[in-house]
């Protein structure tokens, strides 16, 4: 499969604070690529210099097979970009902004143009001025989602929709997926991510800190379990890969690694369990775990390789 | 909680915002008024060759209607009626420009959304406001009183002129905190109050130069009269200054019960809304450059017609200022009072052409403004190179300085025409307006490099570049600054016109070197990071 976006050991600084510190970002044609990390993380940095916006100061990036810096005009005509902070002309109606970025684009899939003014209820005759934000911020979409291109660079699009205008953006991005276009969907909301993401990235300080599918991901993440029991259950303590446990008479409460799941449910009902709760791991531990405390990314990997020795 | 609760943090605020800014206006109106008194010491240093002097432009409609009334032949009277309704008029403008931008033009940008969610009172940021506006403006009669009494003039006059033009400047605080409740924009505000200083100038002009029996009471109703009319220099009407303090507070207390009401970011007229789809024009980054521009352009160009015409009226008849028979000996035999009249019309078109040249660099910086404001963005992410992107809006700087000079030439030529029926000024004025152009646009192509090569630079760098050039041309001669000082500006390079020869080298020079500082600034644009 041919790679929509090819970046390796990517560095931008501005003076002396490191913007990039070696970032990986891979994404394949056709797949949605969720783009995750904390503020200040580099992630707009990134689509910048993807844009052709900034040049990087070491590292290679590769767009659509092409250089970003050198050939972004005729890359531009085929991806749309809509900014995290939109910010339009205050006396320009939204709908000329979309006619006009567009234009510049190389054209509208008119039809599909009415039916995403309708989808998500923009009145394109209201002046950008008199726009909240999350208007503002359908303005880029529908720019964005109208144009005929083959890659969505979309950085935290989501940001200022109300629930019901997320879901339709969500419905749209499927669509999107369906029609065989890639997307880079910089993110901080990972229901959405979950919901709409085939492989992520997590950067942290201006590095990739964790990529896969989420499969792969969930992977070295723990599921947390609370149950009721018949009876007292022995030798939960010695289990490996059991985390946190807390046992209070019948109850019981733990984190479990995933993949020693099975040890643990063995126990369980050999001691004949009355009720269970078995949570998941979500995206939003994995996100926590890079985003919280100090220790290096690998520490996660590491951790789980301990357990299991 | 009152409603100015934490307008003492804000103003803080604002001071530290605004201290260069503020700086800048209060040191510029101060050097035109001691410039000015300074000038006319070395100009006229006997009474006799300044009654001689007062007399022809006490009587000159066309130069009352241009500066007002003059009253006595002092210097004190002289710098009051030659600079005085200006200074009046840039303490207006000033004033203006610090109380919308500390009320709608943060309300827009969401500054005062954050700041306002705070312990801050609902009149808080326009308390603020006009309490910076109202301290710049006393600073103001402060300076100039001090550097007109250090010129030897009498302190009781220095005193009167320097608090009547910082009370037109409260006037039009007042006028410019109504006008932020009224109008749905920063942008509407402010234009709506700079048109109120237009009103009130002309209606000084209109009654300055009304004969005996014309309307002559409409000086009063005008701030900027009220500048002339407290006759600082001559026998003073103290009480004149009363009309200032009593007008601001009456516009300025209506202005706190709107802004207590009103909702954030929303004036009292209506918005209306724009059109559902982009015109056949929003095609092209022209296109777009030109929506952007246009407005701005229409406001110069309406800017220069009207001072075109009346300066052009004020013209004829120049020559009559000169009624010592020794100097006119000396003009006649030079070539005449056609001399004179063609020196008043040169000086005349040199400031066109700084007016020109500050268009220029508004127009040039728009592309810093569309940069950093995030509007930029969108537009390179289409398939817009760098260059397509700001050549359309170097070409409108052009092709705007252009029309704001023909504009300023055709006007000063049918004013001319107007007062002496004869219309044999117009071509020349128009050449000699015409010459003009390659100077601004060398002040514009280094604002077009800068943005370039310094964009953090350039809106600093621009105006600052417009700033000297100003300098040396009002005060470079009575400073002596050295030839190489002078040369610096574009505009001493010029040949004199109207009168003199054109010699195309130097305009030749000018124009090679406004475009190179473009493309120099383009081709930077190519290879520098956005934002």
């Amino acid at each position: 499969m041919s790679k929509a976006i090819d970046v390796a050991g990517l560095r931008k600084s501005y003076g002396k604070v490191t913007a990039l510190d070696g970032l990986d970002l891979n994404v394949a044609s056709g797949e949605v690529h969720g783009f995750l990390g904390p503020n200040g993380a580099g992630k707009t940095t990134t689509i910048r210099i993807l844009l052709g916006l900034l040049r990087s100061d070491g590292g290679s990036a590769r767009l659509l097979g092409g250089d970003p810096w050198t050939e972004a005009t005729t890359l531009h005509r085929r991806l749309a970009y809509v900014p995290g902070d939109v910010s339009l002309w205050p006396n320009f109606s939204g709908g000329e902004v979309i006619d006009l970025l567009g234009r510049l684009r190389g054209g509208l899939d008119e039809t599909r143009l009415a039916s995403l003014l309708k989808r998500f209820e923009l009145d394109p005759s209201v002046k950008a001025r008199a726009y909240s934000k999350g208007n503002r911020q359908k303005v880029a979409l529908i720019a964005a989602l109208a144009s005929d291109v083959e890659l969505l660079m979309l950085d935290e699009p989501t940001a200022g929709l109300d629930p019901l205008m997320e879901a339709a953006f969500r419905a749209c991005i499927t669509e999107e997926r369906g029609r065989g276009r890639t997307v880079l969907l910089s993110s901080h909301i990972l229901s959405e991510v979950e919901a709409l993401c085939d492989r992520v990235t997590i950067i942290r300080r201006g590095r990739a800190v964790e990529s896969g599918t989420l499969a792969d991901l969930r992977h070295l993440t723990r599921t947390s379990i609370s149950a009721e029991l018949a009876a007292p259950p022995e030798g939960l303590d010695r289990l490996p890969g059991i985390h946190g446990l807390v046992v209070e008479g019948l109850r019981v409460r733990c984190e479990v690694d995933t993949d020693k799941l099975d040890g643990l449910l063995r126990i369980l009902t050999a001691a004949g369990v009355r009720s269970l709760v078995s949570q998941p791991p979500t995206l939003e531990e994995l996100f926590l775990r890079h985003y919280t405390g100090e220790e290096p990314a690998r520490g996660v990997a590491q951790d789980t390789a301990g357990a299991r020795a | 909680m009152s409603t100015v609760t934490g307008s003492r943090a804000l103003a803080h605020l604002a001071a530290r915002r605004d201290r260069i800014t503020l700086l800048a206006w209060i040191y510029v109106l101060t050097a035109l008024i001691a410039g000015t008194a300074y000038s006319f010491k070395k100009l006229f240093p006997t009474p006799v060759g300044r009654a001689q002097f007062a007399f022809s432009a006490g009587h000159n409609p066309a130069l009352l209607s241009l500066y007002g009334p003059l009253f006595g032949n002092s210097i004190g009277s002289l710098t009051a009626w030659r600079y005085g309704g200006f200074a009046a008029l840039g303490a207006g403008l000033m004033s203006i420009f610090i109380v919308i931008r500390h009320t709608r033009a943060d309300e827009e940008t969401g500054r005062l959304e954050l700041v306002g969610s705070a312990a801050v009172g609902r009149n808080a940021a326009l308390a603020a406001a006009l309490v910076i506006a109202v301290g710049a403006n006393l600073g103001l009669a402060v300076l100039i009183t001090v550097a007109l009494t250090l010129l030897g003039l009498p302190i009781a006059g220095s005193l009167a002129l320097a608090l009547a033009i910082a009370g037109s400047g409260l006037v039009f605080t007042a006028v410019a905190a109504a006008c932020a409740q009224i109008a749905g924009t920063a942008r509407g505000a402010r234009g709506l109050a700079i048109g109120v200083v237009g009103v009130t100038y002309l209606l000084r002009a209109i009654g300055d130069s009304a004969g005996p029996h014309g309307p002559r009471w409409l000086s009063w109703l005008s701030p900027i009269g009220w500048a002339e009319l407290i006759r600082s220099f001559g026998a003073i009407r103290w009480w004149v200054l009363a009309l200032p303090v009593l007008v601001a507070v009456v516009a300025a207390v209506p202005a706190g019960v709107l802004a207590v009401r009103r909702d954030y970011d929303a004036g009292m007229l209506p918005q209306r809304p724009g059109p559902a789809r982009g015109s056949a024009w929003l095609r092209t980054t022209l296109g777009l450059a030109w929506r952007l521009h246009r407005g701005t352009l229409a406001g110069w160009l309406t800017g220069a017609l009207i001072f075109g015409v009346i300066v052009g009226s004020a013209a004829k008849g120049i020559g009559g200022l000169l009624r010592s028979s020794q100097i006119r000996h000396i003009v006649t035999t030079l070539g005449g009072t056609s001399a004179i009249t063609n020196a008043y019309l040169g000086a005349i078109m040199g400031f066109s052409g700084l007016i020109a040249a500050g268009y220029a660099v508004s127009a040039v910086l728009r592309l810093r403004s569309e940069e950093t404001s995030g509007h930029a963005d969108p537009v390179l992410a289409t398939g817009v190179s760098r260059l397509r992107w700001g050549m359309p809006h170097l070409l409108i700087a052009m092709a705007g300085t252009l029309t704001i000079l023909v504009a300023a030439g055709l006007a000063a030529g049918l004013g001319y025409a107007l007062r002496s029926g004869g219309t044999g000024e117009i071509g020349p004025l128009l050449v000699a307006a015409l010459a003009q152009v390659p100077a601004a646009l060398v002040i514009a192509g280094f604002a077009a490099a800068l943005f370039g090569l310094a964009p953090s630079a350039s809106v600093a760098g621009g105006w600052s570049a417009l700033g000297v050039v100003v300098l040396i041309l009002f005060l470079g001669a009575a400073l002596k600054l050295s030839h190489w000082v002078l040369d610096i500006s574009p505009f001493q390079h010029l040949p004199k016109l109207p009168g003199g020869t054109v010699t195309a080298p130097p305009l030749l020079w000018l124009s090679l070197i406004a475009l190179a500082l473009g493309a120099a600034g383009l081709a930077a644009l190519r290879r520098r990071d956005i934002g």
